[in-house]
């Protein structure tokens, strides 16, 4: 019905769904007996439908030709059955014997966010040993890391890194090329490149690598995990809503993952988002104001931190093809509470985004493929320039890393809010502690400044600037802006410092558009 | 007046519960300072007087209107005014600032009569008393007039679902054609932010990437129709729109059309309500998203053209008014509706379609009597053949 291609209004009865009787048989090969019905209608046997799967994975790397031949890549492992279901087939296509196999190095990395969902240690140990048996048995180099380690990131996680263009369509081609002529030639008696690379990473990883501590082994390093624990505990705590938590624990989810693949030379992550999870994302950002990056944050590339590029292999694949498939051919998952399990319907956004659309889903079949294919539709939108310098280079939020889309345009929504926070308190009330001079009653306020009782105001207004829209709503969700890791608090600092750098020479800097005009 | 801290909401929906800053002191007015509190506004949450909540409003609509330059001086405007809470608003504040601001505008009301027995009657008439109010001069256009369908006609003949379809694209005409007949130059309606959202919402859920392109109505002036249009409160939440004519004391008319219990929107305004209920900035917030939503560069989109028959802004060859039209003339009300265009093409030619097509398209069965007239109905929506769904008076809605 809501295909917007279509005439508006569907048909007068209701759209009576074509039945699939045990008599059919397979639709592809036509012989064997179905198992399954994927979509509305299509009835596979198991032989094709795990085809039907494989190829759809090996499918989607080709056309985007993402993934270069030798290329490090680490795979995002929560445990759930869609990135479970992405490690077997990483695990089946390299595992081939013939010439089109998959050829890149994998790894993996697992985040355990135990703390931060209310899980106990031995809860979480626990868990941990569950995933380990699920690791060695892939036999990639795994890394476990902590969501605690968050507090020891560096700074630069935050700056994009110069961002190494991949070259032109023929050079893929060329190198694929190479590589299998440069594996033919080691034939003969050694295992080939990508299995010998993987024996030696193992022999020198000794299986066990953590960015920072680990935080469960030497009692040294049991207490410094402890104290972080108890840190990322209070994080949380600070925050309000659980919408802004979730947002949270994704951002640092994500540095965290980044930061792993950086220092371990991945150049390439691999995320497990299916279909059905995209679609909910997608929804869910348009609610949190996140237009501007749905395209980055949902497409299949993900090149906003410039050397190291997110994909999204699992992206066409619904759950339900997804969980049918981890039941056939029996793919290990392991079951971890996140932040809002048991939380009430209407606790977040993401809650409500999915209740809604899985409820719509049932009564309207197409409702999760139309949001994703409208999602596919989109673009990274050109990120506004700075207008007090005219740059050409558009700023960055500090925490996505997302072009920033706060410019105040007029007759925006965003300018309007700013005139309705304004007018709502235009004389702070007199109780206020800092007794701050910030001008009762008068026109001018700080453009995006809160009700600004707390003492920590002067600090949250000077980062909000420094965030896309998205991210200022979760900042202003969050109470304790000194709860943040250090690498966040010293990025904003330095950006901070070097926009009043900026400010204070501009008028002696020859700016881009005296050597370009034109350009904005 | 002035003890209870929130009116009770007369579009219905979960209130929106207080703010996350939990307030330390008495509920004094956040603005002035001075006196007690009356209420909490929804969209910023904080706790205004009446008289500075009222103040706001208006300094925020005509902000709005400025920093959009949502019009010229000298212009003459016509407000959409169906006696609902939006129009009744927008007409009042519209008359109010421009007296106050000097936009030098002559404004008119211009209210569109669908022909729904006991429900645009009640609504029509409180567009007149607006008008007697006011002094604004008023216009009333109806279907009956400009097609020869009236909406309880064609709900007769279509039954109970896809009367929204009909209704929606009949008013964007009724109104293109109104204010040309009134010599406007633009014409203003009363969307709010509610209604912004939920389009978002919409476009997104049914893949119209065309209108999404358009900015969900983000936009301050659009050009698709005939007469430019603007929607001065598009950044005023619904509920604070009710707020405002509580305080204010303005009459409206409020209550469900009949004929729409299960159009899709009501999906997104349920999605709407709950989004509100986890995040009172929701609404806000999707309308930012809407305006920063960018397409690829790639896609094919409709073209803007004019209708063959009769001249209107449409991307096919016939504008969607007339392919319903042709539909309901020719006994077959579904011709409009639906993927039917190899059925269309073939009337075009002039082939004669067989009795299972016919049945298709909606033609009555043997031996129902055909409408020749117009039926006195009875007044009033106790009777509610197809159920009640909360929904309000249905905007021009874009197809």
């Amino acid at each position: 019905m809501c295909q917007a291609q279509e005439e508006y209004g569907g048909c007068d009865q209701p759209q009576r769904r074509p039945r699939v009787s045990c008599a059919q048989k397979c639709m592809k090969c036509k012989e064997a007996s179905p198992v399954l019905v994927i979509r509305v209608g299509d009835a596979f046997c198991k032989a094709c439908f795990r085809e039907y799967f494989v190829h759809k994975f090996r499918a989607m790397l080709g056309k985007n030709r993402a993934i270069y031949p030798g290329e490090k890549v680490l795979l995002a492992l929560s445990g759930g059955p869609a990135s479970s279901s992405m490690l077997r087939q990483v695990q089946e296509g390299l595992s081939r014997e013939i010439a089109k196999k998959l050829r890149f190095i994998p790894g993996i990395i697992y985040v355990d966010e135990g703390a931060v969902c209310g899980q106990s240690l031995a809860e979480r140990e626990e868990t941990l040993l569950q995933m380990e048996t699920i690791l060695q048995a892939s036999g990639f180099p795994y890394h476990l890391a902590h969501l605690e380690e968050v507090f020891d990131l560096p700074s630069s996680i935050l700056q994009r890194a110069p961002h190494s263009p991949a070259g032109p369509e023929n050079s893929y081609k060329e190198a694929v090329e190479g590589f299998i002529c440069q594996q033919r030639r080691e034939e003969g008696g050694s295992p080939s490149l990508p299995e010998r690379r993987i024996q030696e990473k193992l022999a020198e990883l000794s299986m066990r690598e953590a960015p920072g501590t680990e935080g469960l082994a030497a009692p040294g390093a049991r207490l410094l995990g402890a104290v972080r624990t108890e840190q990322l505990v209070q994080l949380f705590g600070s925050v309000k809503t659980l919408t802004a938590k979730e947002e949270l624990l994704q951002t640092l989810r994500n540095h965290l993952i980044l930061h792993t693949a950086r220092a371990q030379g991945y150049s390439k992550v691999m995320m497990g988002d299916s279909c059905t999870r995209l679609a909910v994302k997608l929804l869910t950002n348009l609610s949190l104001g996140r237009g501007a990056s749905l395209a980055v944050d949902t497409g299949f590339s993900d090149d906003r931190h410039g050397d190291v590029v997110v994909v999204r292999p699992m992206r066409e694949y619904s759950a339900k093809e997804i969980a049918f498939y981890n039941h056939l051919f029996g793919v290990p998952t392991v079951f971890t509470p996140a932040l809002d399990t048991k939380a009430l319907e209407k606790a977040s956004i993401h809650r409500v985004i999915e209740r809604f659309l899985f409820g719509l889903q049932a009564e309207f079949p197409s409702t999760v493929s139309t949001v994703y294919r409208t999602g596919e539709k989109l673009s990274t939108a050109p990120g506004d320039a700075d207008p007090a310098t005219g740059a050409a280079e558009p700023q960055h939020c500090l925490l996505c890393l997302c072009a920033l889309d706060t410019n105040v345009e007029d007759g925006s929504a965003l300018q309007a809010i700013l005139v309705s926070e304004q007018l709502s308190q235009q004389r702070l009330p007199a109780a206020s502690p800092a007794g701050r001079g910030c001008c009762p009653g008068a026109e001018e306020q700080r453009g995006c400044c809160m009700n600004t009782t707390a003492p920590g105001a002067d600090a949250r207004a000077d980062f909000l600037p420094l965030l896309c829209y998205g991210c200022r709503l979760t900042i202003k969700d969050t109470t304790c802006l000194e709860s943040l890791p250090l690498y966040v608090r010293s990025e904003a600092e330095r950006r901070k410092c070097r926009a009043a750098m900026k400010l204070e020479i501009q008028e002696f800097l020859l700016e881009d558009e005296a050597v370009n005009p034109g350009e904005s | 007046v002035g003890q209870c801290v929130r009116p009770a909401c007369r579009a219905g929906g979960a209130e929106t519960p207080a703010p996350t800053a939990a307030p330390t002191m008495p509920a004094t007015c956040s603005a002035c300072g001075s006196s007690p509190a009356a209420l909490r506004r929804p969209k910023t949450g904080h706790a205004l007087c009446r008289a500075c909540f009222l103040a706001a409003f208006e300094e925020e609509t005509h902000r709005a209107i400025v920093a959009g330059r949502l019009f010229r001086p000298g212009e003459t405007v016509a407000i959409g005014a169906s006696g609902g809470k939006d129009s009744t608003v927008l007409a009042h504040l519209l008359q109010l600032l421009d007296q106050r601001h000097g936009y030098g505008l002559h404004l008119l009301l211009l209210s569109v009569d669908e022909g729904i027995t006991g429900y645009r009657d009640a609504s029509l008439a409180a567009v007149r008393r607006h008008q007697r109010r006011s002094g604004l001069p008023l216009h009333v256009v109806s279907y009956r007039q400009l097609y020869g369908w009236s909406m309880d006609r064609i709900a007769r003949h279509l039954g109970p679902r896809n009367n929204c379809t009909f209704c929606g694209v009949f008013r964007r005409q009724a109104l293109d054609r109104g204010a040309l007949l009134m010599g406007a130059d633009k014409i203003a309606t009363g969307h709010n932010a509610d209604d912004v959202a939920e389009t978002v919402l919409m476009n997104f859920l049914r893949g119209d990437v065309g209108r999404l392109r358009r900015g969900a109505g983000a936009g301050p002036a659009g050009g698709e129709g005939a007469v430019p249009r603007c929607k001065p409160l598009r950044h005023a939440y619904e509920k604070e729109i009710v707020l405002y004519a509580y305080f204010q004391g303005l009459d409206y008319f409020s209550t469900e059309c009949v004929y729409a219990p299960q159009a899709y929107r009501g999906y997104a305004r349920a999605l709407l309500k709950d989004l509100e209920a986890a995040r009172p900035s929701a609404v806000a917030d999707l309308g930012h998203s809407g305006e920063r939503l960018s397409l690829r560069p790639d896609l094919r989109l409709p073209a803007r053209g004019t209708c063959q028959r009769c001249g209107y802004v449409a991307s096919q060859p016939l504008c969607k008014a007339c392919v319903l039209l042709e539909g309901l003339d020719r006994g077959l009300p579904k011709l409009g509706i639906g993927k039917y265009r190899r059925l269309r093409d073939k009337l075009r030619d002039g082939q004669p379609l067989t009795q299972e097509e016919r049945r298709r398209l909606g033609a009555p069965a043997e031996g129902e009597p055909s409408e020749e007239q117009e039926p006195r109905g009875e007044p009033g929506t106790d009777e509610e053949p197809w159920g009640r769904r909360e929904l309000r008076v249905p905007r021009d809605l874009d197809f």
